[in-house]
């Protein structure tokens, strides 16, 4: 009887390796797909928080805070729905998924490869945001923006997983629909641009951008609600389960 | 499974909701040979490929892929694949789509190597997103190769090829063969499987329902074809024994007959004038066609 091709121990990462470096040379020449991610928060800070209400913002500290995270969650949040929801149910519905499969490679690699995308988009938006506070009078020290940063970048994880799932059930026609359905309601129901009225603060609970906007409070050392374990556990627990559900789909159905 | 086959699909069943896909169906794979898969479409034939390669798990029977189970992917190391949807990612080079595929692999062959076999030397460095659907096919090719597999899986790997490349994919396919890397084809292009298989398997209905060599296939139909020149009447030739069909145009008759002698000498007797007369044998063509009307 043949027998089967065995694996050499030191090859095992270099799918992995090979696999990170192409998919960042596919998103460097996408620059169409890439760039609003990129540009929008701070594009949307600059024009909110410093053009249409500087003068009032410069009165009221709370206020540019609540827009710097605001958008600055809003960044965290695009990548990984977006880039996950999109790419994936593209590559099931050309068949790429499906050879994928078929071939030895590991389903982990382009995950990685994808997720590891997303957090660095998230770290450039991060910078860029960083860049743009002091024109809204916010100077934040280097320490509390690299802890801020840290948190939004680890916590890219279950937007990614989120997307993940759309793109394992949508087509690609309707991936950036679904997406969207998700993401609208997520960033105004968490309360991160538009306060919610107190009786219905609770809505926000559902929403993992919530939970992101708390973690984000947090790393500043500002007053938050609920405890910061909490919120790591949700986030948590919205990537395995989703990733799960992901998962089992494309075992099932490609 | 048997001790020589590389793949096996013993006694598989698997249904899509009320569509029977596949039937008790078997088949082996041996090592060294190229088996080309034929049916009509739907006949099952793209779900047993998917059988084997793990893509979907049979409801009954088992899947082997040397060995093991489809699903392991120490078995899938050791297969290359070409199937017929599957678009590779647009923003990459060619040489870069070969080269990530390359790092699945144990052993991958140089790029440089994958791209002289496949005759794609020339697009190492385009964009697989602005190649044409046969340039495409090429590299989809490549990929397949790319990890020197033993087990290769192609499915309708010449449909958009230019005569030049369909040559060059067939040659490089009978270098394969001879170098012991078995072949699974599925084709629509009969003259494909002519040409290259050393072994047929024809599915109708989720069913195999014949397999052997094309020598094999061809003497299961008896049928023979006879041209030539007359002025005969199709009317009447089809009236006569041993006769199954007759066509006549401008060109000549055909006539397809069961008893070719018999005919030729009727027609010789009949017409002093005839002339123009070939009498073939059935092809792989003829012989498909009259097996899986069979199971219609």
């Amino acid at each position: 009887m043949e027998t089967a091709t065995a694996y050499p121990a030191g090859r095992a990462w270099r799918a992995y390796v090979v696999e990170a470096k192409y998919e960042s040379l596919r998103m460097l020449r996408a620059p169409a797909f890439a760039g609003p991610f990129l540009v929008l928060p701070a594009a949307l800070f600059l024009l909110f928080g410093v053009l249409l209400f500087g003068p009032e913002i410069a009165k009221d500290p709370k206020t540019a805070w609540f827009m710097f995270l605001g958008f600055s969650i809003l960044g965290v949040m695009g990548p990984g729905l977006f880039g996950f929801g999109i790419v994936v149910a593209t590559e099931r519905e050309h068949g790429l998924l499906q050879l994928r499969r078929a071939l030895p490679a590991p389903l982990s690699a382009p995950l990685l490869a994808m997720m590891l995308m997303s957090m660095l988009f998230v770290a450039i938006i991060m910078a860029s945001m960083a860049a743009v506070a002091p024109l809204a009078h916010l100077y934040i020290p280097v320490l509390k923006m690299l802890a801020l940063a840290m948190v939004c970048i680890l916590s890219s994880a279950p937007f990614c997983a989120m997307g993940f799932l759309i793109g394992s059930l949508a087509s690609a026609k309707s991936a950036p629909a679904l997406v969207n359905v998700l993401y609208l309601p997520m960033i105004y129901l968490s309360g991160i641009l538009i306060p919610l009225p107190k009786s219905a603060a609770w809505i926000a609970h559902l929403s993992p951008a919530y939970h992101l906007d708390q973690l984000a409070l947090t790393s500043l050392g500002a007053p938050h609600e609920g405890s910061w374990f909490l919120h790591v556990a949700v986030l948590a627990a919205i990537t395995v389960v989703f990733t799960a559900l992901a998962v089992r789909q494309i075992a099932r159905r490609g | 499974m048997g001790n020589d086959n590389i793949a096996e699909l013993a006694a598989v069943t698997k249904r899509f909701g009320k569509v029977l896909a596949l039937d008790e169906f078997s088949l082996v794979v041996r090592p060294g040979e190229l088996l080309a898969l034929l049916g009509p479409n739907g006949a099952g034939k793209t779900t047993a490929i998917s059988l084997l390669l793990g893509l979907a798990r049979p409801d009954k029977g088992s899947a082997f892929l040397f060995g093991l189970s489809p699903h392991s992917m120490a078995a899938r190391r050791s297969i290359g694949v070409m199937l017929q949807e599957a678009a590779l990612i647009p923003e990459l080079r060619v040489a870069e789509q070969i080269e990530l595929v390359g790092s699945y692999y144990p052993d991958p062959m140089p790029v440089a190597q994958v791209l002289e076999l496949t005759g794609t030397k020339s697009l190492g460095r385009r964009p697989y997103g602005k190649l044409s659907s046969g340039q495409k096919r090429q590299v989809q090719f490549g990929i397949a190769l790319v990890g020197r597999p033993r087990l290769l899986f192609l499915d309708e790997p010449t449909v958009g090829l230019d005569i030049q490349s369909r040559e060059f994919v067939w040659s490089t396919l009978r270098r394969l063969i001879a170098e012991g890397c078995s072949i699974v084809l599925t084709t629509h292009y009969l003259e494909e499987a002519e040409a290259l298989a050393d072994r047929v398997a024809v599915v109708a209905k989720g069913k195999l329902i014949a397999t052997g060599t094309v020598e094999e296939m061809r003497a299961l139909v008896v049928r023979k074809r006879i041209t030539c020149r007359t002025s005969l009447r199709a009317e009447d030739v089809s009236l006569w024994p041993d006769v199954q069909s007759v066509t006549a145009d401008r060109h000549g008759m055909r006539i397809t007959a069961s008893n070719a002698e018999n005919v030729v000498r009727r027609l010789l007797a009949a017409d002093s004038d005839l002339h123009g007369l070939e009498v073939q044998s059935a092809g792989l063509a003829e012989a498909f066609t009259e097996l899986t009307q069979e199971v219609r």
